[in-house]
Order: C-alpha cells, then sequence, then structure tokens
C-alpha cells in the first residue's frame, strides 16, 4: 500500500505553518522528517495524526494510526504496564491478544524489568521506549513518531531504532521527526522542512543530486560566500562548480548537502 | 600548554552506586573535548564535582589550576542541562544578575523578552549569551544543544569554537555523533569510569559494523536480530552494530538469503555501543 499528502497548506490564526508539502508513503518503509524550531515538524504529525485539519490538499491515509506525541505521551502516574493497557483496551484488544503483544513489545524494548514502574520514575530513555512501544501496539498501518529519540543517549537510541526496523520489517509505515541528521539519513526518505517548506524531498541519493555545482573542504578560511564550517574544517559550496584555492572536492553527507540547499533556496536568517 | 581542567581518578558514590569510578581527564586551552556517555554513565557527576556543586569522596580536581572555589568559577562560563536561566526574568533582568553576583561585565544582545517566552532556539542562544559574555576561560557545556535545530546547533558551536581559538578550552557533553565532530578530543565514559578516549578518527579507526544489502530484508532481519545481533535499518540497507562478517554471512546464507554483506568502516555511535557493552 502507498499513502500520500498532497499540496498540504495548513495556516494557524493567519500564520503559514506549512506549505506545499507532498508525501509519498510505502508500506514498510521509514520517512524521517527534519528540521528546527518552528520548522512544521509537528504541525505536520498532527495533519497526519487528524488532530489538526489542514487549511488545503489531500490526504490519503490509513485507518489505523499510531501516535506518538513529542516528549513520551505515556501517563506518568501509571506504570509501563497500565500505560499499555490503557493503548490495547482503547483498541479493544482481549486480555490474551494483549499478553501476547505485551510479551513482544517487553522483549523489543528491554522494558520487562520496569513493567510495574511508574512511567515518572523512568529515565528518559525508557521512557521513550514506552512512547514508542504505546504507538506500535496496536500494529497501526502507520505510525507517526514526533523527536521519539530526543534527549535519549546512544544506547537507548540504538535499540529505539531496532524497535522501529522491527515493526518496519512487519509492514508497518513510520514517519518520525528528528533534528539529527546523521538519524535522518538512516531513514529511507527524508523530508527536510525549513519554516514550513520543503528544502528537501527524497531518497538521500536523490536530495544529493539536487544540488547544483560541488562541494569543497579546505583548512584556510575561503573568501566565498557560500562557506560555513564543520569540526574546524572549512566547508564551501560552489553554485558553478569552481574550485577555491587550496580545496579539495567534498563526497558530501546529508548535512551538508542540506546546509549547501539553505543557501542556494536564499532564505534570510539561516546562516551568518 | 595549560591544563584548565584536570580531574585525576575522581570517585563519587552514592550510597552503594558509584557515580564516578576513578575517572580522569583534562582539557588544555585551545581545546574543545567532548564528554560522552550514555544516561547515568556519570558525566554530570563528573562536572557538578569539577565546578564545585558536588563533594566527592577521592582523587583531586583541578579548575584552572585550583580547587573549585568561589573566586575561580567568576572565570568559567557554565551552561547546564537545564540551561541556568530565570525564566520569569528577561533576557536582560538574567544578564544583569550575572553582572551583579559576578562582579563581572556582561556585554551581550539587550532582549527584554522574558525567557519563557522565547523558542527554545533563542533559550539556548540567551544562555549562551549569559554563559560567554564574561569572557570565561573555560567553558563548561552540558548538553547545550539538546532540542535545538540543524542551523541552531551549528551556529551555537561556531559560538564555541570561536571562543576556544580566542583561547578559552571547553568541556562538553553530548549524546550526538553530529556534534562530535566538533570537538578536538573526545572521552567515553561508561558506569562512571573514563572506557576510552581519543580524537574521533582514533576512536573509530579500525572499527567495523557490518552492512547488508538484500531483497529480502525483512527475512534478513528477523534471521539476525533472532542471532541476538543489535541490527538497524540503514536507507534501503540494514546494519549489523558489533558483528563479525563471518557471522552474518553464515546466518544469512543458512537461511538462504541472497545478498551481500560487507564489513564497513563503524560511526561513533556504533563504537561507542560496542565499547559499552565490552
Amino acid at each position: 500500500m502507498t499513502w500520500s499528502v498532497e499540496k498540504l497548506r495548513v495556516e494557524i490564526e493567519g500564520r503559514l505553518a506549512l506549505c506545499d508539502v507532498d508525501l509519498r508513503l510505502e508500506s514498510g518503509t521509514v520517512t524521517a522528517v527534519v528540521g528546527g524550531d518552528g520548522a512544521g515538524k509537528t504541525t505536520l504529525c498532527r495533519v497526519l495524526t487528524g488532530l489538526l485539519r489542514p487549511t488545503s490538499g489531500s490526504l490519503s491515509l490509513p485507518a489505523t494510526i499510531g501516535y506518538q506525541p513529542a516528549g513520551s505521551g505515556s501517563w506518568g502516574d501509571l506504570t509501563v504496564r497500565e500505560n499499555l493497557r490503557f493503548v490495547g483496551d482503547a483498541h479493544r484488544f482481549s486480555n490474551a491478544h494483549f499478553s501476547e503483544r505485551l510479551g513482544e513489545l517487553m522483549e523489543a524494548t528491554a522494558l520487562g524489568p520496569a513493567i510495574d514502574r511508574l512511567a515518572m520514575h523512568l529515565s528518559g530513555g525508557m521512557r521513550q521506549k514506552l512512547g514508542v512501544a504505546m504507538a506500535l501496539l496496536p500494529r497501526p498501518e502507520l505510525a507517526v513518531l514526533d523527536e521519539p529519540t530526543t534527549g535519549v543517549d546512544p544506547v537507548s537510541r540504538i535499540e529505539l531504532w531496532q524497535l522501529i526496523t522491527r515493526s518496519v520489517t512487519s509492514g508497518t509505515t513510520i514517519v518520525l521527526t528528528t533534528t539529527y541528521l546523521d538519524e535522518a539519513a538512516r531513514a529511507g526518505t527524508i523530508l527536510a522542512l525549513e519554516a514550513g517548506s520543503p528544502l528537501a524531498y527524497g531518497t538521500l541519493t536523490e536530495i544529493g543530486r539536487l544540488l547544483p555545482g560541488a562541494l569543497w573542504s579546505t583548512n584556510t578560511q575561503p573568501s566565498e560566500p557560500h562557506r560555513w564550517q564543520r569540526g574546524g574544517v572549512w566547508r564551501v559550496w560552489s553554485p558553478d562548480g569552481h574550485s577555491p584555492p587550496h580545496a579539495s572536492r567534498l563526497e558530501p553527507d546529508l548535512n551538508d548537502v542540506l546546509t549547501a540547499l539553505s543557501f542556494s533556496t536564499n532564505r534570510e536568517g539561516m546562516k551568518s | 600548554m595549560t591544563k584548565l581542567v584536570e580531574v585525576s581518578e575522581l570517585v563519587k558514590r552514592f550510597g552503594e552506586q558509584v557515580a564516578a569510578d576513578e575517572a580522569s581527564l583534562e582539557v588544555n586551552e585551545g581545546e574543545v573535548v567532548g564528554l560522552l556517555g550514555a544516561n547515568g554513565a556519570g558525566k554530570t557527576t563528573l562536572i557538578r564535582c569539577l565546578l564545585g556543586l558536588l563533594d566527592f569522596d577521592s582523587g583531586r580536581v583541578l579548575l584552572l589550576g585550583e580547587s573549585p572555589n568561589r573566586n575561580v568559577l567568576r572565570r568559567v562560563g557554565y551552561v547546564p542541562q537545564g540551561l541556568g536561566l530565570y525564566s520569569d526574568l528577561t533576557v536582560e533582568e538574567n544578564l544583569d544578575f550575572r553582572r551583579e553576583i559576578f562582579g563581572t561585565r556582561v556585554e551581550g544582545v539587550v532582549d527584554d523578552r522574558r525567557v519563557d517566552e522565547l523558542s527554545h532556539g533563542l533559550q539556548r542562544r540567551a544562555a549562551f549569551t549569559a554563559a560567554l559574555a564574561h569572557r570565561p576561560q573555560i567553558l563548561i557545556l552540558d548538553e547545550p544543544t539538546s532540542g535545538v535545530g540543524p542551523w541552531t546547533r551549528a551556529e551555537l558551536w561556531d559560538t564555541i569554537r570561536a571562543e576556544v581559538s580566542n583561547g578559552a578550552g571547553a568541556l562538553v557533553t553530548t549524546h550526538h555523533l553530529d556534534e562530535a565532530e566538533y570537538c578536538d578530543r573526545l572521552v567515553l565514559m561508561a558506569a562512571g569510569r573514563v572506557v576510552k578516549s581519543g580524537s574521533l578518527s582514533e576512536l573509530i579507526s579500525g572499527e567495523t559494523a557490518v552492512e547488508v544489502t538484500t531483497d529480502r530484508r525483512d527475512e534478513a532481519f528477523a534471521a539476525l536480530t533472532e542471532a541476538a545481533l543489535l541490527t538497524v535499518l540503514s536507507g534501503s540497507k540494514l546494519r549489523v552494530v558489533s558483528a563479525d562478517l563471518q557471522q552474518v554471512t553464515r546466518i544469512l546464507s543458512a537461511e538462504g538469503i541472497a545478498g551481500h554483506a560487507a564489513a564497513v568502516a563503524a560511526s561513533l555511535d556504533e563504537v561507542f555501543i560496542a565499547t559499552s557493552s565490552r
């Protein structure tokens, strides 16, 4: 199955929150939505889960959608088991069906030892795992996860990705938001939002092809206008492809491509 | 090179729990040291001992050559995880407050909005302004860019690098690979101990992960996780963390799954996980 969003536009109190967003969500894939504060990531999640009605655009989405709102979405004064039970009951799971699913999720999340702990007493990483488990419990056709790994340490983060991969390989489609570009690169498809509009959309390879000219790296501060630093090394994007002095051609990663694209769209206030 | 921070064999216990277990690290002038570790690895404990906010059981802690004290803290710029701003005061009032307590000149952008009216990214920037305005010699930043977008993060790092190229030093905790590349040296902590340190390229050199390309992704994932291998999606491929190539190849062929497995350079995250679980 393929779900889709076309020409999505959202205005909130007269302010444009999202504009010209298109998505094709194929079954068994992960789409990462990346962007900074106010880029429109959470607005998009709210539209996908039906919490916010778009101003215009068309949506074709499945009947069962799991959702993890930003900041876990679990109830602090319920235990791990009770939080999951609540979701199971909302989806009218029988006792037997719920027990089976609970067992699977405890194994996948390693939350078993904490099953009777209140969610408010879990570590940040455990609480995020619980939030993702709650979104995935009903085996939804689409799961929307809003910043599932923010504030999560590397060990818990990889466990979360294994949980996400497990669910994707059993057919769920996942849309997740992140502020981390190395993480976005894990997803098959990436939507980079900037001030509500798509800066880039596609696979890593497709996004790489969107950028005209060439990217260079150099140790001395270049005079070219489109320059920035990563870890003490300068990057230069030359739209016409010419090489700055003493520079070597760069095999760009997602971070480089998106930074260069944000220059090419020439929006105000992106980089000094 | 002047040592700005010197922590040697620091031990801090909370009851039975050993939060810092003979942890040692140094920060020199002109360098950014990244302190990495899972939650509960002891990063914040180490920083709190370093700032004199927490007593410790044994070991030695020197901040700008002295035991942490009120006077030496005037030359330290500290951004705690919770930002350390009064959210019901304006940015300017927060700066005034610093000026009073530190007895230092504080310059910065005047902003008369209350801190809690600002976006998360602007709050982070305000916390930086407040912590850096008195031109400290050493910056101590506990997850300074948590929750901000990629471009704001790059700007905050530009600020850190600019201070350091003027001769300051920085000790920065982070969870993210995206940030490790801005550090000159990295120190990995697990269960209170320093388990590894070096530059990013030193830490990842020689370490590998296994990348699997196959049309039968879903079955390959099931077989690899069944064998208790940590496996995650990586674009259209799968990546197996801290496994050896032969083992992966054997599992795939035992299941009759055609595909290509190759050892590839591990990411810092993957090295980190392998190191913490060893």
